[in-house]
């Protein structure tokens, strides 16, 4: 007998939480401490005693581990922790993935995932003053180049894109100014009261080029975390659950080889993902009535919804249009809390929160009767990780 | 034209890896040499250094010379210092090239003396090496349009 292997429906996230975001060295809070406090609001939005937490993943570069948390909180026992390898925000949606997956295989009955990240409190990512003075190894072929921040590293696949594919800046713009339109409207937005036009975009600096400022993510203080728990189980709790239908994480051949010698280069890793997560997901980009995509540099993003089929190559300078992007109206509303571009960079998992806000019907830019909501994390990077939610009425 | 580095010292400096396995480039950059991973079983090349050849798996890798030309395959124009050392030199361009005639690896450099504007992609670049003292010794591979 075979059963088939899936997520699909069996677990849920029944609690969000998440500290006020700040700029980068405002927190009146130390990282721990706002990790703590995310983990709480979780809780306390789902209904359940943080003792009860018997599961922890999240994805490298957290800096909180767990098992300091699960002393701090006073778990009664820990049965599983894990974190997803790479580097940046790319672990996001697998974190979450991975939580499902302990869940249903019985390893845990509720998981917390979270991200906790203070930049004004350890080195900012855009800044290279902390590196050491000598390096070796694959990363010697180019951080004496001046190669060295993370917008430098994914500028080239970017100009890569734009040159095979025919890319235009104005659908990089759309994309900045649709995560900046829907920060208006959500208070808990770095850039609430800071709009963003396209004269604004223009005029903006350049960081490299082919990025200006508005391209690229911001650095922020706080934290995240989402709370799971079986399927079976979320039913009778506090809040109308998001099943996770599916997830997925890696990249295609040889996405991680050294000194930029993937054979692919102008892709976000998802040729491989993207089509997994929709098997998976028994579902098709059609179904998707609400899009959170990683922006760390607006290329990315235009790589990431071209690389899920929600347009082709052809198609992404007319459909990658502010006009599509923006919730209620738009076609494929994008990134409505405003995103690591508006909202606040927390490694993304503001996004994955976002994307249970939209099945629960409060986010602060409602997409209405959504059911499907997508979120891809850390596009450029390996791996790189997805996930779809969506209400009971898909199960 | 000028013979001054790209680049200001005090970036972080390259250094071979303890266990050897890349030192075979950086020996080769210091004779003025672009000498990267071959694989002796298949004759496949291959960029950066690793253990195994990713073609065949064999384990007998040596370097040899990269053949043929090298284009410009992508490229960026860094204009914000990301790291003190940079804080005069901005903006430089960093530029990816591509060895078609060595299985289309590639190598990051900057551009010497970089054209305004649009950087020409597919454009024919030849190597300059730039040497610098340091601990140890090292030597930079730039590149300028043919």
């Amino acid at each position: 007998m075979s059963k088939k292997r899936t997520l699909r429906g069996e677990v849920a996230i029944v609690g969000i939480g998440e500290t006020p975001y700040y700029k980068h060295g405002q927190s009146p809070d130390a990282q721990f401490k706002l990790t703590l406090m995310a983990i709480l609001a979780a809780c306390e939005d789902a209904g359940i005693d943080p003792r009860k937490i018997d599961g922890i993943a999240s994805y490298a570069d957290d800096k909180n581990p767990p098992d300091r948390v699960a002393a701090a909180l006073g778990f009664e026992q820990l049965r599983f922790s894990n974190m997803v390898w790479g580097g940046g925000g790319g672990g996001g949606s697998g974190a979450v993935g991975n939580a499902a997956a302990a869940i249903h295989a019985g390893f845990a009955d509720c998981v917390v995932v979270y991200r906790g990240l203070a930049q004004g409190q350890g080195a900012r990512f855009g800044s290279a003053a902390h590196y050491p003075t000598a390096v070796a190894g694959e990363a010697a072929t180019w951080i004496p180049y001046g190669m060295m921040s993370p917008a430098q590293i994914f500028a080239m696949r970017t100009t890569r894109l734009m040159h095979e594919r025919g890319i235009d800046r104005s659908t990089m713009r759309a994309v900045s100014m649709a995560s900046y339109h829907h920060a208006q409207s959500n208070p808990r937005a770095v850039m609430h009261g800071r709009p963003l036009d396209e004269e604004g975009y223009d005029s903006a600096r350049w960081i490299t080029e082919p990025f200006r400022l508005f391209d690229c993510c911001l650095e922020n203080d706080g934290a995240a975390a989402l709370i799971l728990v079986p399927a079976d189980r979320a039913k009778d709790m506090r809040q109308q659950p998001a099943y996770l239908l599916g997830s997925a994480q890696g990249a295609e051949y040889r996405s991680g080889a050294g000194g930029h010698n993937n054979p692919d280069y102008a892709t976000s890793s998802f040729k491989t993902v993207g089509p997994n997560l929709f098997e998976m997901a028994e579902v098709g980009p059609s179904d998707i009535d609400v899009v959170q995509s990683y922006e760390n540099f607006t290329g990315g993003v235009v790589m990431s919804l071209i690389e899920h089929g929600f347009c082709s190559y052809e198609e992404a300078n007319e459909f990658v249009a502010f006009d599509n992007l923006i919730a209620p109206s738009g076609k494929l509303p994008l990134n409505t809390s405003g995103g690591n571009l508006a909202e606040c960079y927390m490694h993304g998992l503001e996004l994955n929160i976002e994307a249970v806000r939209q099945i629960r019907g409060t986010s602060p830019n409602p997409v209405a009767g959504a059911e499907v909501a997508f979120v891809n994390s850390g596009p450029m990077v390996t791996p790189a990780t997805n996930m779809i939610v969506g209400s009971e009425a898909t199960l | 034209m000028s013979d001054a580095p790209v680049l200001p010292e005090g970036l972080p400096t390259p250094m071979p890896l303890p266990d050897g396995l890349d030192a075979p480039y950086w020996e080769g950059t210091r004779n003025h040499e672009l000498k990267v991973q071959r694989c002796n079983a298949c004759r496949g090349w291959q960029w950066t250094a690793e253990y195994i050849c990713h073609r065949c798996h064999s384990f007998d890798l040596g370097f040899e010379t990269v053949p043929g030309e090298s284009r410009i395959f992508s490229w960026q124009r860094p204009h914000h210092p990301v790291h003190p050392a940079l804080a005069a030199a901005c903006p430089y361009v960093v530029v990816l090239v591509e060895f078609p005639d060595a299985d289309g690896i590639r190598m990051v450099g900057n551009l010497v003396d970089p054209p305004e504007g649009e950087i020409p992609i597919g454009a024919r670049v030849e190597p300059v090496y730039e040497d610098h003292t340091g601990q140890p010794d090292y030597t930079l591979v730039q590149w300028r349009l043919a």
